[in-house]
């Protein structure tokens, strides 16, 4: 029923058209003397229809497109898609194993360990400072948030894996829950007035006219940085090493191959690093810019006094 | 890349508001809460510690004190005993001497007395010999023979006149 959908057939087809893989390319650019579309090689960061596996080109379920007014949402699983609630799924899974161990016995050991050491690390060093105790509240928020961001980071640097958060779309419905935490914090811990008041940065009247709609954005601009930031950085990476491999590709020698697959090697060092790294900083900020709303209330209770 | 998917923002809320509910009832609570439990239990295992270690040394303190009293109490009795026994050997030796020159006493007594008691009856003795040996004599001198022997012999000794 899906397929005979004239959309879904034609984005089906340009799909097939667009996973062509390197090996191919390789292949058919030989034939054409050398020339080869680079194009063709970010085809692999770009969402798709299928998933690759060493079966080859595994389909995924389609659904036809629901209107919403005058947009359109389509809620086909996709590549990234699929990546994303199979990272899910792998975090489930591995949590469920920390806190099934604790059951136990309280002694940590092995993986629960090294998790646990990166749960008190967020605890201690990430929430308490920015937040203070009462930040406790959102750790599971943040904790979540941080896990899944490290562990879809890191699928796109295993074969055949992808990087959901490498996908602008992803990273903004990331954004558009960090927004929704940092407003429903500041408002639970100043009430709605004094959010509200403050969205007046505290200037005369005459001037609310300026200083709201600039407020408002400053609401908006933090959580679009974090969207841009960590799209970007997984996004760059990726890109830097297809680059090396198009350098391969273009070169198709055996002379020069060994110097951009060892640039890939360290860039992919790099990436698994910036992979932790990203992971942490979008979490960091998140708590950061709570922090600054849920803080922005006992100074207005201290300037009452 | 960068091509528009409202599907994909949906599917991430969806995705994400999902695990965090599942994650935060099945697994963050339970690992904080454990990790809570944990903390304090070292901290109260810390603080025990701390505890029985300033006891430990109180006690040590203690003992040595008692040591150093026992030592002193031992050592002042072994004195005492030792003056004791000393006195105690004075005692007895100086008795033993005194029970040994009475004895020595009573012994020479008994010896003077053994030799008075000889000597009398030594003389006794002597004297009855004396006697019994004047006896025979006279009883020897009494026989006819020596009779006649010792009157002619006091005859002889006569004057023939």
């Amino acid at each position: 029923m899906f397929f005979e959908n004239p959309i879904v057939q034609d984005t089906l087809q340009q799909a097939t058209h667009a996973l062509v893989d390197t090996a191919t390319i390789a292949h058919t650019s030989g034939e054409h003397g050398g020339g080869f579309n680079f194009m063709h090689l970010l085809d692999h960061m770009k969402d798709s229809r299928s998933v690759e596996s060493p079966l080859g080109h595994l389909s995924l379920p389609q659904f036809t497109p629901v209107h919403l007014g005058s947009a359109t949402i389509d809620l086909s699983i996709t590549k990234h898609v699929f990546f994303l609630l199979l990272c899910g799924v792998l975090l489930v899974i591995a949590m469920m194993y920390v806190a099934r161990s604790y059951k136990k016995s309280l002694v940590p050991h092995g993986f629960v360990n090294l998790l646990e050491l990166v749960i008190v690390f967020l605890r201690d060093e990430v929430v308490l400072p920015n937040m203070g105790p009462a930040g406790l509240r959102y750790m599971p928020y943040l904790l979540t948030t941080f896990f899944y961001i490290l562990i879809m980071n890191l699928a796109g640097l295993i074969p055949y894996g992808a990087t959901p958060t490498g996908n602008i779309m992803v990273t903004a419905g990331l954004a558009v829950i960090a927004f929704c935490m940092i407003q429903i914090s500041a408002i639970r811990a100043q009430g709605l007035t004094h959010y509200l008041a403050h969205l007046t940065g505290g200037a005369p009247w005459y001037l609310w006219v300026i200083m709201v709609p600039i407020e408002i954005l400053g609401l908006f601009t933090k959580p679009f940085a974090l969207c841009m930031r960590l799209f970007a950085n997984m996004t760059g990476g990726h890109i830097v090493i297809l680059s090396l491999f198009g350098l391969v590709l273009m070169f198709r020698s055996y002379i020069v191959a060994p110097f951009p697959l060892m640039f890939i090697v360290g860039i992919y060092m790099l990436e698994l690093f910036v992979a932790f790294l990203q992971a942490y900083v979008f979490t960091m900020l998140t708590s950061l810019f709570m922090g600054l709303g849920t803080q922005a209330s006992s100074h207005a209770e201290d300037s009452k006094h | 890349m960068f091509e528009i998917n409202p599907g994909l923002i949906v599917w991430t809320i969806i995705t994400f508001l999902v695990l965090l509910s599942v994650m935060t009832k099945f697994a963050w609570k339970p690992i904080l809460k454990m990790l809570e439990e944990r903390e304090s239990k070292i901290r109260i295992a810390l603080e025990e510690a701390d505890r029985a270690r300033t006891e430990a040394a109180e006690m040590l303190k203690q003992n040595e004190k008692n040591l150093a009293r026992a030592e002193e109490e031992y050592k002042k009795m072994i004195q005492e005993g030792k003056a004791l026994a000393e006195k105690l050997k004075e005692d007895i030796v100086s008795k033993a001497r005194q029970q040994a020159q009475q004895e020595l006493k009573l012994a020479m007594e008994e010896i003077k007395r053994n030799v008075d008691a000889a000597k009398l009856q030594l003389r006794a003795e002597v004297a009855d010999l004396a006697i019994k040996a004047t006896e025979k004599i006279l009883e020897e001198t009494l026989d006819e023979k020596r009779q006649k022997q010792l009157i002619d012999s006091v005859m002889n000794k006569l004057p023939k006149n």
